[in-house]
């Protein structure tokens, strides 16, 4: 927009008159490249992706093979990533898992960012909500995550099983309270920013013109707080995956049949001493998905910031 | 003063009501019978097991049921343990100063090292130190406490032999040697803590005065001759450390959480390893029990971090 603006002043060099005009996101993506760390995070976020969804038709051994004559062998030419206490190969295990722990990432964002863009923009929109909403906000704050989610899990676990399958049943439940118990950071965030966009003059002039509230909230507002609320959202995807793998590792994830990340660690720990690697190679796996994470994050701040360029 | 305090007590207490209900809702909505046991045993028919719903007081609605529960949480009766039949409170008063004691040590060594890192980094901006300490600092948010915790126990116990590889709960400090024996098993556990709250701390505080820096009124203190160790400390970093506060407190969920998992990993008895055992062995008092206080000492924190906030920041009025 600002190079448009320049354009028609006329008042600078003929070489930066003569660049086509970039769109908010061109430019956005512009500063992205430049954030080294930012893009080596997307070359391995896409490269993990691409493994556990991919990888898993490449490298056939299948996850659940129990062989007890090569039980907790190390890395070999065979097994890459050796094997667990049962003798399964971790290479598939991990690849399978991966597939897991990034599913239930992004769904539970999205539910979370859903969920605390409606409350932020009702809370900020309506003057009258405002109070209620924003007092929910602050109650969810203060309440004990994990705990909460390591009972609610338990107690629901076997209801949701029965119901939706062993996977499917604790996956929603899982990706469900993540969510639920996640959006408030982003309802704040949005509601600040309503606040303030509310009384912008693009705002009063749809209104004149009879924008209902619901147009201008999703057309003219919600546009706005875009950039803000997908930086939160990587971030987000971060600390989901981080949420899931804990609750696995505590042993209320995942059924064991099914390895997340988490669960393979959770395996693990009994082992530390005789077989490292069925701890290091999940670990190092949550460990490199969350970083490449939150640095995507952090060079998505740097370029969406309109106050930085 | 006084009075900006009591009021943010009084506000609390409806928090806490609140969160009373929604532990008391999960739990009275999950499924399950607390007298399923006798269910199968044929040897109670189903008049005796009605008598004892009656005895227990189960037959009553919910709502009188949730206020008999808080009227006895708030006298600090919170029943029995299903599993050890011991009160409630016995368990938790054994196991609390525990957790409190590895949670308290551990951010005290993250603000002792974070804080210094943070405004050495935003300072020294773009320096190979500031380089270093932005990567740690990335690695220490991303990296899973549990994953931090298995490694140290394969670098130092499995590998190395330095440190014992599981908290001793029966050791008890009378002499030099038992002393370092604590000192040792103490070592890991608060480590893995203190790792995730420098890094959390380090970033803050780094943006913050990375924020205050270019301001007028740090230009007017140099300008008026102040020596720059003081404008950065009692400037820039005082009225930096507003913010942090705040968004400290609003982590302390996330560090009790870290307590879970840190208490699980290295066998601490204090009251997240308690939790996790409890719901395995579907001890439903001692749950609900550590939950609530979970949601207290969170309650707790974000009081205190109001009243710091209100210290530091002279803007804020007490009303």
């Amino acid at each position: 927009m600002a190079t448009r603006a320049q354009v028609q002043v006329g008042a600078i060099p003929l070489a930066d008159a003569m660049r086509p005009a970039r769109s908010l996101w061109k430019d956005a993506w512009h500063q992205f490249r430049r954030h080294n760390l930012a893009m080596a995070g997307v070359v391995t976020i896409a490269f993990l992706t691409l493994a556990t969804f991919v990888g898993p038709y490449l490298w056939t051994l299948p996850i659940n093979d129990i062989n007890f004559g090569i039980a907790i062998q190390g890395p070999s030419a065979t097994h890459p990533f050796g094997v667990d206490d049962l003798g399964r190969d971790l290479l598939a295990r991990v690849l399978w898992g991966g597939r897991v722990s990034i599913a239930v990432g992004i769904t539970a964002v999205v539910i979370a960012m859903t969920l605390g863009t409606a409350v932020g923009a009702l809370a900020g929109y309506f003057g009258r909500l405002d109070n209620p909403l924003m007092r929910l906000t602050d109650l969810f704050l203060s309440l004990p995550i994990l705990p909460l989610l390591l009972i609610i899990i338990f107690l629901f676990r076997d209801n949701l099983r029965a119901l939706f399958g062993p996977e499917a049943g604790i996956f929603i439940l899982i990706v469900v309270v993540i969510g639920i118990l996640n959006w408030m950071p982003v309802a704040r965030l949005v509601r600040a920013s309503f606040l303030s966009l509310k009384q912008k003059e693009f705002v009063e002039a749809a209104r004149t013109v009879g924008a209902t509230d619901g147009r201008i909230i999703l057309v003219h507002m919600l546009p706005n707080v875009l950039s803000p609320v997908l930086v939160a959202a990587t971030i987000g995807v971060g600390a989901a995956i981080l949420t899931e793998s804990t609750l696995s590792f505590l042993g209320l994830g995942f059924p064991s049949d099914v390895p997340t990340w988490g669960r393979l660690l959770f395996d693990a720990q009994n082992y530390l001493d005789i077989a490292p690697h069925m701890a290091l190679f999940p670990g190092l796996m949550i460990f490199l998905t969350v970083l490449s994470i939150n640095y995507i994050g952090d060079g998505l701040r740097d370029a969406l910031d309109p106050r930085k360029s | 003063m006084g009075r900006f305090i009591l009021r943010r007590l009084l506000i609390s207490i409806p928090t806490l009501i609140v969160i009373s209900f929604v532990v008391y809702a999960i739990l009275a909505l999950a499924p399950g019978d607390p007298l399923s046991q006798f269910a199968a045993n044929p040897q109670v028919p189903p008049e005796v097991r009605e008598r004892i719903r009656e005895a227990l007081g189960l037959n009553q609605p919910w709502y009188i049921r949730y206020v008999k529960w808080l009227q006895a949480l708030v006298t600090g009766d919170f029943g029995f343990s299903f599993m050890s039949h011991s009160p409630v409170r016995d368990l938790i008063a054994q196991r609390l100063p525990n957790t409190l004691a590895v949670v308290g040590v551990a951010y005290v060594v993250g603000v002792l090292i974070g804080l210094p890192i943070g405004v050495l980094s935003a300072v020294k901006r773009y320096s190979p130190v500031d380089h270093s300490a932005t990567t740690f600092a990335f690695i220490g948010i991303s990296v899973p406490t549990f994953f931090t915790g298995l490694l140290l126990i394969i670098i130092f116990s499995v590998k190395l032999h330095w440190l014992p590889f599981i908290y001793d709960s029966n050791l008890k400090v009378h002499d030099l040697a038992t002393f370092t024996d604590q000192i040792k098993q103490s070592i890991m556990p608060i480590m893995v803590l203190a790792l995730a709250d420098t890094a959390v701390l380090t970033r803050y505080v780094r943006a913050e005065m990375l924020e205050r820096l270019p301001l007028d009124y740090v230009r007017t203190a140099r300008a008026k001759g102040l020596r720059e160790r003081f404008v950065i400390i009692g400037h820039v970093l005082r009225n930096s450390l507003i913010p942090v506060v705040t968004l400290v407190a609003l982590g302390v969920p996330a560090v009790f959480g870290g307590a879970i998992v840190t208490e699980q990993i290295f066998r601490v008895p204090g009251i997240g390893e308690l939790l996790v055992r409890s719901i395995g062995d579907d001890d439903i008092p001692v749950v609900a029990a550590i939950v609530f206080i979970f949601a207290v000492l969170v309650v707790l924190f974000n009081l205190v971090a109001d009243i710091l906030y209100a210290v530091l920041d002279p803007r804020i009025r007490y009303t």
